[in-house]
């Protein structure tokens, strides 16, 4: 069936599909080999997407419009701290609406059963302006001392522990010898650099780190008037600002440059990203390797084929009929194989693991362009088939 | 189909080697002509010069009207649709049944319509005795069952031309007589001209024309009746 639909598609005899089937046992490795790459590809994708997932998403539980960060803050969780006097300089631009400070830090939770390592924010329960509607809606208890909200997604938190708290039955626990209590829960999720997340008050905040000052918070938040852009006040604020190290740009910069940072420049990125390249080459490196044997057992007939009047279109057309047929048919099971594995490894760490439709376009397309960047190498030895050999 | 003072060497500097020496030929349309020598006497290099398979060095080739000497790649391969070649090997493809190595040499012409293709290939394996190997693979015919599928895939064509090696030396006598016969038939009806290299007695003693090389010259030019 498949024979007879690719000569509808090419007019001619699928030589290719043929020579491939030929031999079954060999056409079944290559795909198993291809389809191996793919799935390698998939599952590194999936992994850097569930990082660029994790690293965006606390940036979502806040609302601002510019961020102002001290020199060496690639990251949210990364650098030192900025003085507040600098938010008082910005408040001083027009369209500085209002700012606040952001504190941030890890806090260690020891249960009877396990640790969980929260990603801690203090903020100003008193401008929910600055936070995620879900969050702002349940800042009432922050005002309270000693108060917090959790992370209900938080990896090694029962599901129903962490739907048991509510304002009317809240749950503390010890952290830092200082008793906190959570009140309620928000929607974050584990990632790369902690379990899950807590938000508590910055008076909470410093009271539970006592090393940190309330006139040096990690970042700070800007909210501009409406109508007012975000790159062109930060490019303003660069100016106005004293200390000329500070890193001032909108929040929307922030999250993609700590993307990118978390991508290019950590080595748990690197390494995923290196991951993805030698799955492309696996794959290169086993449909030239199939491709190039091929040619070369069938030099004999591919010199016939010259000798009878085949054109140089014709034989490219085999081979890259070939390197389509072996993308294809690889990247069916690769795909399914990377998402049984991503799908087994976000269950076993609790990471958003998944293949997206996006990564599905993505890996489909870059199979088909390197399957046929293999053919255009093999076809090179297609020029070594000289007709006048065969007599 | 014809040759004017025609040399070919092969090798460069001191290693270099004449093949050919002043070939002068003319082969007429619709004969069987047999090129026959001892090897190493320059019939193959002959042939392939012929068939455009190799490169005019010095002298000329006229094949169908042209020149071969400095054509252009695909003028060469536009003019190698229009013959028929049968290799000693019979260099089927072995993923291709019978069938489907004789459409090749139909296919090369351009679209065809794959019912007629396959009517037209079974008609020509029918022809050389082939009609019940329609969908066997190479694999599973015998020696002269393969040659006879490359027999039928140079002829599928209609050739203007057809250029042969050893073309029955896999063949039992019935079926090289076959062969013959159908080559002959093709040259009285269609016009098509046969250069065959043979050592088969059976073939020399039916063609127009005996052609003898020696050392890469022609040393005997025989017509028969």
């Amino acid at each position: 069936m498949i024979g007879r639909l690719l000569q509808a598609l090419f007019g001619r005899l699928p030589i290719g599909w043929l020579q491939l089937t030929h031999s079954r046992t060999r056409f079944a490795a290559a795909i198993a080999g291809v389809a191996f790459a793919n799935a390698l590809v998939f599952v590194q994708l999936g992994i850097m997407q569930s990082m660029a997932t994790a690293t965006l998403r606390p940036y979502a539980f806040f609302q601002a419009d510019v961020m102002i960060s001290a020199a060496e803050a690639n990251a949210l969780a990364e650098g030192g701290n900025v003085a507040r006097q600098w938010m008082l300089q910005a408040l001083a631009h027009p369209d500085v609406a209002s700012g606040m400070g952001l504190f941030l830090a890890n806090v260690s939770w020891q249960r009877d059963t396990n640790t969980l390592g929260l990603t801690t924010f203090g903020i100003d329960p008193a401008q929910p302006g600055f936070l995620a509607p879900e969050i702002a809606a349940k800042t009432g208890p922050l005002q309270v001392q000693m108060a917090g909200l959790l992370d209900r997604l938080s990896r090694g938190l029962p599901k129903d522990e962490a739907a048991g708290i509510r304002p009317q039955a809240p749950l503390s626990f010890e952290a830092s010898g200082k008793t906190l209590t959570l009140y309620d829960t928000f929607s974050g999720g584990g990632g790369f650099g902690g379990d899950g997340y807590m938000i508590v008050s910055d008076q909470t905040f410093l009271t539970l780190f006592p090393a940190r000052q309330s006139g040096a918070p990690d970042h700070i938040l800007l909210r501009l008037r409406p109508g007012a852009d975000p790159d062109r006040v930060s490019a303003e604020l660069r100016a106005l600002i004293s200390d000329k190290t500070l890193r001032i740009r909108s929040y929307a910069d922030a999250a993609q440059e700590d993307l990118t940072y978390q991508q290019t420049k950590r080595p748990t990125g690197i390494i995923f990203g290196f991951g993805v390249i030698i799955g492309v080459l696996v794959g290169l490196v086993i449909v030239y390797q199939v491709l190039s044997t091929d040619v070369a057992d069938h030099m004999r007939e591919y010199a016939t084929f010259k000798a009878m009047g085949y054109g140089p279109g014709f034989f490219l057309g085999i081979v890259f009929e070939e390197a389509l047929i072996l993308g294809l048919s690889g990247f069916v099971p690769g795909a399914l194989i990377g998402g049984v594995l991503l799908t087994v490894m976000g269950m076993m760490t609790t990471l958003q693991l998944a293949v997206t439709p996006g990564m599905i376009l993505s890996v489909f397309l870059g199979t088909l362009v390197f399957s046929t960047l293999s053919g255009v190498i093999a076809t090179r030895r297609l020029a070594a088939a000289d007709p006048a050999d065969l007599f | 189909m014809q040759a004017r003072a025609l040399n070919h060497w092969f090798g460069q500097g001191e290693a270099r080697k004449q093949a050919l020496y002043d070939i002068n030929l003319r082969i007429a349309r619709g004969s069987l002509t047999v090129l026959m020598g001892p090897s190493g006497s320059g019939k193959t290099t002959l042939l392939t010069l012929l068939g455009c398979l190799r490169e005019v060095q010095d002298g000329s080739v006229t094949l169908l009207g042209h020149e071969l000497r400095g054509a252009a790649a695909a003028q060469n391969v536009a003019l190698r649709r229009r013959l028929g070649f049968i290799f000693q090997a019979h260099n089927l493809h072995e993923s291709l049944t019978a069938t489907q190595n004789v459409v090749m040499g139909l296919q090369v012409l351009g679209r065809v319509d794959k019912d007629r293709a396959q009517a037209a290939a079974a008609h020509a394996l029918g022809l050389l005795g082939l009609s019940d190997r329609l969908d066997y693979l190479p694999a599973n015919l015998s020696g002269g069952q393969k040659q006879r599928v490359a027999v039928a895939r140079a002829l599928v064509g209609n050739p203007d031309v057809v250029l042969a090696d050893e073309p029955t030396a896999a063949l039992d006598k019935e079926s090289g007589a076959n062969v013959v016969d159908l080559l002959k038939r093709l040259g009285r009806a269609r016009g098509t001209t046969t250069l065959m290299v043979t050592h088969d007695n059976r073939i020399v003693e039916r063609a127009d024309r005996v052609l003898t090389l020696e050392d890469g010259r022609i040393v005997e030019d025989r017509t028969q009746g």
